[in-house]
């Protein structure tokens, strides 16, 4: 039954490591009756193929507005104010005729209900999101749902695939609807739904919430995305789940070559998931480095603190959790010089409450932003 | 689901019977009968014959028999078809209901239809464009509709078409069409009336309609599901219809069958008074107000009967719109 190929993009492998999104001094802020809240204040990171860089930072730290601001949802009445964000795009046709021609967008310069973000969102970056149990539109069967993504995104050469080696192939169609549900039960398969042929007629009340997760997992990988964003995927979910789900974004991005923005509160599920760790703290990136540098050798007292509170198992139980000093400050009037200054146990008086330090590089691709690593 | 529709209808048929029942208890309730009232209003016309006639009558219409007896007899003829005659018309229910069942029911169907176009669009664009000035003035608009009473808002109407524009709106034809027979012009004629009450129940009406449905939709609109189906790419209009007004409709249908099918037996009566339209509802207040029993007592019947077929008929809709309330 399955004509489909499981998967259709191939990369070169010179292509794998090149970078794909490139966010520059990104600011968001949200114009509340209050005043203004600066959600995310200067975040610089990129994101390259095949990679998995993991957000980890308190509640509303500006995580899941970063991920947002890539696909250009930052809800009311929030606002891209500055930066910029590029995205190293090659175009659905293109890829499919074999070819690596990249074209910049700026995503940040896009209409947000345009049609260019729109073959973007879902396409080639899809996103998949905290709560599985009501992430899915209660009318809609896991089939419809994937129907609906597939159909817009993905494109099936317009010849047999046997013609494929005499000539190239330049035209394409879009999937029919036997073919989106053949994708659907293809994809539910893969994420580890029992019974895929009659899963994919089940409507979400239907399914557990582990099981919503994996469809969501399927919807969002049916269209064979370059890039998938994950704002904390197994929050909702019990530990075992969670492991089960890790294990599936981890083999297919393997398969597919396929970049992982991982957004998370939990310290333990980034450090197996990720590469490269971005640090926030109040719309601020405090520090960015390689998941080992971050875990052995943290620099920023912020990330200190944050690895002494996870519990530990060994000899050393029976002691009390270490906790950060002091409360989240209120947004709306953060702290002068260093955000992190009234909790930090470095704290230089004179210094931390009166400078804002800079982002600066501690070693190789690590980087901080804390006077105590300013000359 | 066949069990259930089964259930539902057993419930439906004991509900009649007693709604029936009491209904006419409480007709029955107020001093003296019908011809009590007709004898005052014979006596004080000076009319002395009258006494004489009221015995006759009274063993005529069985108001001499004892309050059991009358509501059983009634009800046994009302299950062959026979609803009893009406004391102020002098004839029988039916043929006073029948000649106007037409009209109410075009009626409640053009206000139902009218009011549902109107109000779904406005309460969608209300929510879409929160705060925005086409809110401000849907939502003024809508609280005004909603405060205002129908019959107020027809004498209003009225005043200002006769006074002001010299136009006959009362009834539902010109006089010349009144008792013509069917013809394109008649039709045209019809339509020509209709507005008036339509745009009557459009105000009144959809106020109501419009905030739910601004409600329900803003509710909808901050769920993960409308993020979801955003961040797979759809349109946004795609996204609005097909995931969040699906969504925040499902009550609406409840209120569907709540009101609409009620309203094709009395409509909105007040209105109908003050526009003078041939419709049941103002027979209905009549014969509640001159202790016409078997008149009154029918209307309430068949009133009921609507209320729980429209019931139904909105559970049975929101079950098959909604998987999740899906009976297995």
């Amino acid at each position: 039954m399955s004509t489909i190929p499981a998967t259709q993009l191939t990369t070169a492998p010179q292509d794998t490591r090149r970078t794909l999104i490139e966010v520059r001094d990104l600011k968001v802020e949200f114009n509340i009756r209050g005043g203004v809240v600066k959600a995310v204040d200067g975040l610089t990171l990129d994101i390259k193929c095949g990679q998995t860089v993991g957000i980890i930072g308190e509640s509303g730290c500006g995580k899941s507005v970063t991920a947002r601001a890539i696909l250009r949802m930052v809800p009311k009445p929030g606002k891209i104010t500055g930066g910029q964000i590029l995205y190293y795009r090659v175009p659905r046709q293109k890829k499919l005729a074999g070819s690596n021609e990249v074209e910049v967008i700026e995503l940040t310069k896009l209409d947000p209900d345009g049609e260019v973000i729109r073959q973007i969102r879902g396409g080639e970056i899809a996103m998949i999101f905290q709560e599985p149990m009501s992430s899915l539109t209660p009318v809609y069967t896991a089939g419809t749902h994937i129907h609906e993504a597939v159909s817009l995104h993905r494109l099936l050469p317009l010849k047999t695939v046997g013609d494929q080696m005499v000539e190239r192939i330049t035209q394409y169609r879009k999937v029919t609807r036997e073919e989106a549900r053949e994708i659907a039960v293809q994809m539910l398969r893969r994420v580890g739904i029992p019974k895929p042929e009659q899963r994919v007629d089940s409507y979400p009340h239907q399914l557990s919430g582990g099981q919503r997760q994996r469809v969501m997992i399927a919807i969002a990988l049916s269209t064979e995305p370059d890039m998938l964003i994950a704002d904390e995927p197994t929050t909702a979910l019990d530990v075992s789940i969670e492991a089960q789900i890790l294990d599936i974004m981890r083999e297919l991005q393997q398969t597919a070559n396929m970049a992982i923005m991982f957004i998370t509160h939990n310290l333990g599920v980034i450090a197996s998931m990720a590469d490269e760790i971005v640090v926030m703290y109040m719309g601020k990136q405090v520090e960015r480095a390689k998941v080992v540098d971050l875990f052995y050798n943290p620099k920023h007292p912020y990330t200190k603190a944050l690895l002494q509170s996870v519990p530990k198992l060994g000899p050393k139980t029976g002691q009390r959790l270490a906790s950060i000093e002091g409360m989240v400050p209120d947004p709306l009037h953060l702290p002068t010089g260093c955000v992190f200054h009234p909790r930090c146990p470095a704290f230089i008086a004179g210094k931390c409450d009166r400078h804002v330090p800079n982002w600066v590089q501690v070693g190789d691709n690590h980087w901080v932003r804390c006077l105590l690593y300013e000359e | 689901m066949l069990n259930y529709l089964i259930r539902r209808l057993g419930y439906a048929l004991i509900m009649v019977v007693l709604v029936s029942f009491v209904s006419f208890v409480i007709i029955e309730l107020p001093p003296g009968d019908y011809l009590t009232q007709k004898v005052e209003q014979l006596r004080a016309r000076g009319d002395r014959s009258a006494e004489l006639q009221v015995e006759m009558l009274r063993v005529r219409y069985g108001l001499d028999k004892p309050f059991l007896e009358r509501y059983l007899n009634w009800a046994i003829n009302f299950l062959r078809g026979d609803f009893g005659e009406s004391f102020e018309f002098e004839r029988p229910v039916s043929d006073i209901l029948g000649a106007r069942l037409g009209y109410t029911v075009i009626l409640a169907l053009a206000t139902t239809l009218f009011t549902w176009l109107l109000a779904i669009p406005l309460g969608v664009y209300s929510a879409v464009r929160q705060y925005s000035i086409g809110d401000q003035i849907i939502s003024v608009i809508s609280f005004i509709g909603l405060g205002m009473p129908g019959f107020l808002l027809a004498l209003i109407i009225l005043y200002f078409s006769i006074v002001v524009f010299n136009l006959e709106v009362t009834g539902l034809f010109s006089p010349e069409y009144r008792d013509a027979p069917w013809s394109v012009g008649k039709v045209l004629d019809l339509l020509s009336h209709l507005w008036v009450p339509a745009l009557i129940s459009a105000i009144t009406g959809t106020g109501g309609l419009i905030r739910i449905m601004r409600g329900n939709l803003l509710d909808t609109l901050g769920q993960p599901f409308v993020e979801a189906a955003r961040a797979r790419g759809l349109k946004n209009r795609t996204v609005i219809w097909k995931h969040a007004v699906r969504i925040a409709i499902n009550p609406l249908v409840t209120i569907l069958g709540a009101e609409v099918f009620p309203s094709i037996i009395v409509g909105s009566s007040l209105v109908a008074i003050v526009l003078n339209l041939p419709t049941i509802g103002p027979v209905f207040v009549d014969s509640l107000r001159k202790l016409d029993m078997y008149l009154a007592g029918t209307c309430i019947v068949f009133l009921t009967i609507m209320l729980l077929v429209g019931n139904l008929v909105a559970d049975l809709l929101l079950a098959w719109v909604d998987p999740r309330i899906r009976l297995e």
